[in-house]
Parts: structure tokens; sequence; C-alpha cells
């Protein structure tokens, strides 16, 4: 089953989209990290996911065929928006309570075993907590509602390093320990490696990388040799070309048993440098189907010089 | 076997049952009770000064209403008392404004404190639904505030009643512009229609304090060009050519037309009153009280609609 399956999805603000011919297909069981830089399209997607807006072209279907913002779709899925929306004038008792009532399945057990664990008292008004309290209880107001799909929305960006921390941690437990697939958006590369195995790179509305972790990982390595050498490897899918002073970088779509040429040097490759050298092309590509990474052209001038 | 026993799948379970209404109940009362209780004190504080004084009021009215001679002086005097006491309403303008600030202070934050604060993405991304959500939200609380609404009607139309009583004896009557709109029905339907158009106006505007801006403005260009505007076509105006129309009457216009049916207009009149030189004061402009009898003698007739 796709938890998100989306097909030509796209959103237009005015005369702005916000997200183009999106064609995406995430299988259940994953935690998905969508990626991308500002004003890619992110927020946009999770809340066509979650059924705040409406796609201007193309279709969205979430836990296996529903629509999005229908009562059977939102009763498995909790959203998370970004900056933990919450009402900052009731207790936390109280939007316990809110959220109680609003859903069919609420674990008030859990939900409270969760917030005295983190010290957040419960007749404190949400406003007044700190910033990584309110986060999390508006983690645990979505997790106690049992769903099956989590989508949160830059839910760490303004965490503290400790706070982040732990609201990870509840997040892959409740990934592990219940099955809940996950989909959260951010911009914190760094954070993704331990946390995600599955990747949407999104960039300028359109959905640039999207597969396993495990697999992306597997499918691109790093070669490394003279600079001077560089330009020989055009017939290969380079992703993106770092240069040095002697030596060149070559993110390559390749698979490890690849032959490495002489005087090259093949390195596996990070997830955060990964998704930097896509971000740095956004004419690259790693998409289920034909490999659709460009050649490297035979002549490359300047060290900037992107593949096209 | 275990299959079929197994319990129905999450989805299936949740097409067949819906979280239930009653549920919104709690949550509407726990997010608006302030402005539930400011209505309620708002509407009370009213209800108080309007029983207060509406005890005087009757024994005014018994007073006066017993009071021989009818005609006398003292007989005028106290009848004028008794008129005088509806002062403190402002001959009803101050009851006019009470669903005004329910449409601005209850109807306009119901939605635009969601969308200004942020809180739509969590209220509308719950199991309960958006739609389902918003709509037990409004009519939830526009049945409190018409209960509320109707509860006070039966108050006001208690105090008014020595007034509408006493015929045309006192200004207040049922047709007076100050009391039309706020007899019966009208009293809860206008606070229904503030409810709606503060509603209205913070799901266009998305922000509390520019909503409850536009709502008092709104309901207030409803009210007068309801009373101004409409409220003359709801029943057909009675026509009479007699000078003294009945005292509770609305008047809705005046016009002197000649013998022929001609209606004349006020620079005839004023040459009229010219050759009339007895009446005629300074600049022109007639004085005295007999001016209706000197133009009905000139074959002038006044209509009066009302």
């Amino acid at each position: 089953m796709n938890i998100i399956e989306t097909s030509g999805l796209s959103k237009r603000y005015g005369s702005t989209w916000a997200l183009r011919e999106c064609s995406l297909a995430v299988p259940a069981g994953h935690v998905a990290a969508l990626v991308g830089p500002n004003g890619a399209g992110k927020t946009t997607l999770l809340k066509l996911a979650v059924g705040l807006a409406a796609p201007t072209a193309g279709t969205v279907t979430v836990l296996g065929g529903r629509t999005p913002g229908s009562p059977a779709a939102l009763d498995g899925i909790a959203f998370v928006a970004q900056d933990a929306p919450l009402y900052k004038n009731l207790p936390a008792v109280d939007m316990l309570h809110l959220t109680r009532n609003l859903n069919r399945r609420f674990d008030q057990r859990y939900a409270e075993t969760r917030l005295a664990e983190f010290g957040i008292p419960l007749s404190r008004r949400a406003g007044k907590l700190s910033g990584g309290q309110q986060a999390q209880l508006a983690l645990t107001l979505a997790l106690a509602r049992r769903p099956r799909l989590l989508l949160l929305d830059e839910p760490v960006a303004m965490l503290d390093p400790v706070a982040r921390h732990d609201f990870m941690a509840t997040v892959l437990t409740a990934a592990a320990e219940d099955g809940v697939s996950v989909l959260l958006s951010s911009h914190v590369l760094a954070e993704l490696e331990r946390v995600a195995d599955y990747l949407i790179l999104l960039s300028r509305g359109r959905v640039q990388v999207a597969g396993e972790i495990d697999d992306l990982l597997a499918s691109h390595r790093v070669l490394t040799g003279p600079a001077a050498e560089a330009g020989r490897y055009a017939e290969r899918s380079v992703v993106h070309v770092r240069r040095g002073e002697a030596q060149a970088h070559l993110l390559v779509r390749a698979a490890a048993d690849d032959p490495v040429p002489p005087d090259w040097e093949a390195h596996r490759v990070g997830l955060e440098e990964l998704a930097l050298a896509y971000l740095r092309e956004p004419g690259a590509a790693a998409l289920p189907g034909p490999a659709r990474a460009r050649a490297l052209p035979l002549e490359t001038g300047e060290p900037s010089e992107v593949t096209r | 076997m275990t299959a079929l026993t197994m319990p129905a799948r999450p989805e299936q379970d949740a097409s067949l049952r819906p979280v239930p209404w009653r549920r919104m109940a709690w949550v509407t009362w726990r997010q608006h009770r302030f402005a539930l209780a400011g209505v309620a004190a708002l509407l009370g504080a009213l209800a108080v000064c309007l029983w207060l004084v509406g005890l005087q009021v009757h024994h005014a009215y018994a007073a006066a209403a017993a009071c021989h001679p009818a005609g006398s002086a003292i007989c005028y005097d106290m009848f004028s008392s008794f008129s005088g006491m509806d002062g403190f309403l402002a001959n009803g303008f101050i009851l006019q404004a009470v669903p005004a600030l329910i449409g601005a202070f209850v109807g306009a934050p119901v939605l635009a404190r969601e969308m200004e604060t942020g809180t739509f993405r969590y209220a509308w991304t719950q199991g309960f639904g958006r739609w389902r959500w918003t709509l037990a939200k409004l009519v939830l609380l526009a049945m409190a505030v018409a209960a509320a609404a109707g509860l006070f009607t039966l108050l006001m139309s208690w105090y008014y009643q020595p007034y509408f009583a006493a015929g045309n004896q006192t200004p207040q009557t049922p047709l007076f512009p100050g009391l039309f709109g706020l007899r019966g029905v009208a009293f809860a339907a206008w606070t229904l229609a503030a409810f709606a158009i503060g509603a209205l106006a913070g799901v266009l505007i998305r922000r509390v304090v520019p909503a409850i801006a536009a709502t008092l403005a709104a309901y207030a260009g409803l009210a007068f060009a309801t009373g101004l505007f409409l409220r003359q076509h709801y029943l057909t105006p009675l026509l009479t050519s007699n000078s003294n129309p009945p005292g509770s009457a609305w008047i809705i216009s005046q016009q002197w037309q000649t013998t022929g049916g001609q209606p004349v207009s006020q620079s005839v009149l004023s040459q009229v009153l010219q050759g009339a030189p007895q009446l005629a004061g300074k600049g022109g402009v007639p004085k005295s009280l007999n001016v209706t009898q000197y133009l009905s003698q000139h074959g002038y007739t006044q209509w009066t609609s009302y």
C-alpha cells in the first residue's frame, strides 16, 4: 500500500506554481524525509496530503487510495503543522480533552505518560510551555490518535539540539514500535541520515529525487581522481562535479561493482552529500524508472560548471 | 475462523462510524465560554436594568391611565414622565447595538482566530472533519446566541407593554423606528444575522480585529439600509388625506397635491404662502401652525402615506 501517491500533482497560488507535475508513490512503513530549499513546495505537498489545500491539477491520495481531507483519511492521518499550532490559552489537559473529543481513537494513558516523561505539567497553558515542550505536546496529541501516517512539517526547525533529539526519538519509537509511517519535511540535512529511510527531494516545485535511501546510496558513488581527467567520464551518469586544486570529485550514478578507471578511487556517498549534490544541480534527477541523470559534457569549463 | 472474527479494519470502521456530533458541544463550550459568558453578562445587565425600570414603568402607566380628567395638565405631566422613563435606552437604539456586539465579539472570532493563529491546521485535520467541525461550531453558537436573544425579547415585550398599550400618547409606539426592529422574533433574527455576518467576515478577512470592525460596519449599514429603504416595502402603505394621521403611524412620505391630483412643488407652496401676508414670517418662511389649514383652503390637499 502506498501511504501517499500523487500523479501530475500541481498547485498554483496566484501566478506562482508551488508544486508542478509532482508524481510520487511512497510505500507504507517508511520514515520518509521531504527535503528541499525554502519555497520548494514541501509545505504545499503536505497541505495537499492532509486536505488543507486542493490541487490545481493532478491527483493525490493517501493511505492507499483515500481522498485527502475525507473523514476516512483524516481518521488515519495525524498532522503536526509548522510551529506546532496549539490553542495557547488552553492547558495541556484541555488540549488532550479537545483532541480526544475530535477523534474516534485517543490513547489518553499514552498521552499522559509521554507528557509526564517530558515534565510537561498538565495544568500549564500551552502558550506558557517552552518551544520544545510545545512541539512535544503537539506530537503527543498526534501520536495518541494512533495514526497510521504521521505528517510533520518542519518539526524541528525551531528546536534546540536536545529538544530536537528528543522529538526525533519519539517519532522513531512510534515508527519502530507502532508501525506508523512518517513523512516529515525538513531542510536540516544532518538529521536525516539517522532518522529517515526514504528520501524525497523537492526543488522548485518538482520532485528531483525519490527513493529508499539505501537504494539511493547503493546506486551512487563518489569518484575521486585527477582534475584534468574529469572530462573523460562523460559517458557515465554524472550528477555533480566538485573540483579541487588537483583532484575532482564526481558524484555518479553507479553500482558498487561498476569498474573504476585507473588512477580513480571510488567511495561510498553519504546522504547529506548526495542530497547537497542534487540540490546544487536542479537539472539532475534520480527517480524510480529510467535514469534521468544527464551525462557530463565533454569539455567542462569553469569548476562550477554543471551538467545540463 | 480467525480471519472471520477479526475486528473490522480501521478504514472500513471509519467510513461506518464518524465521530459523534455531540462531542463538539464540549469543544465549542471550552473554546467559546468567555464569549458566551460575555453575551450572558451583557444581556443580563440590560435585563436587570429593564426589569428595574420596567417595574416603575408599569406603576407609572397604571397611575397615568387611572388619572382623571384625562386631558388635564397633571395627567399630561404624568404621561410625559412615564414616557421619559424610557430615556436610558435612547429610544431603543441602545438595544439595536446588542446584535451588533454579539455578531462582532462572538461571530467574528469563531473562524478568524483559527486562521490568524494558524490553529485551523490543527482543528481541520482532526478525525472530526473540517466541514463537520465548522458546521457544528457555527450551529451551536448560533443556537446559543439566538436562544439568549429570544429570552431577552420576552423581557423586552413585557417592558414595552405599557407603552404600546398607551397607544399614541407616547412616542414609543410599536412602529417607532427604534423599536420596530426589536419586537417579536426580529431581535433574535437580527442577532442571528449579525452572528452570520461576523462569521463570514472572519472567514474572509482571516484576522480577528479587522473582522470585528467589518462586522460592526456591515451590521450598521444593513440596519440603516433596512430601516431607510427596505421597511417601507414590507406592506403597501396606507394613504390618507386626513391632516391628522393616527398617532401611532410611521409616516413614510407626505406630499401636497392640487385638486386635480398633480403634485405641488415646495416653491409653488411658498408662493401661495407669500400671498398670505398675515401668515408669512421673516424671509417668507411661514411660521404659523395654520399653514396646513391655509393651504387646504386654497385647494391643496396633503396626502400622507404611512
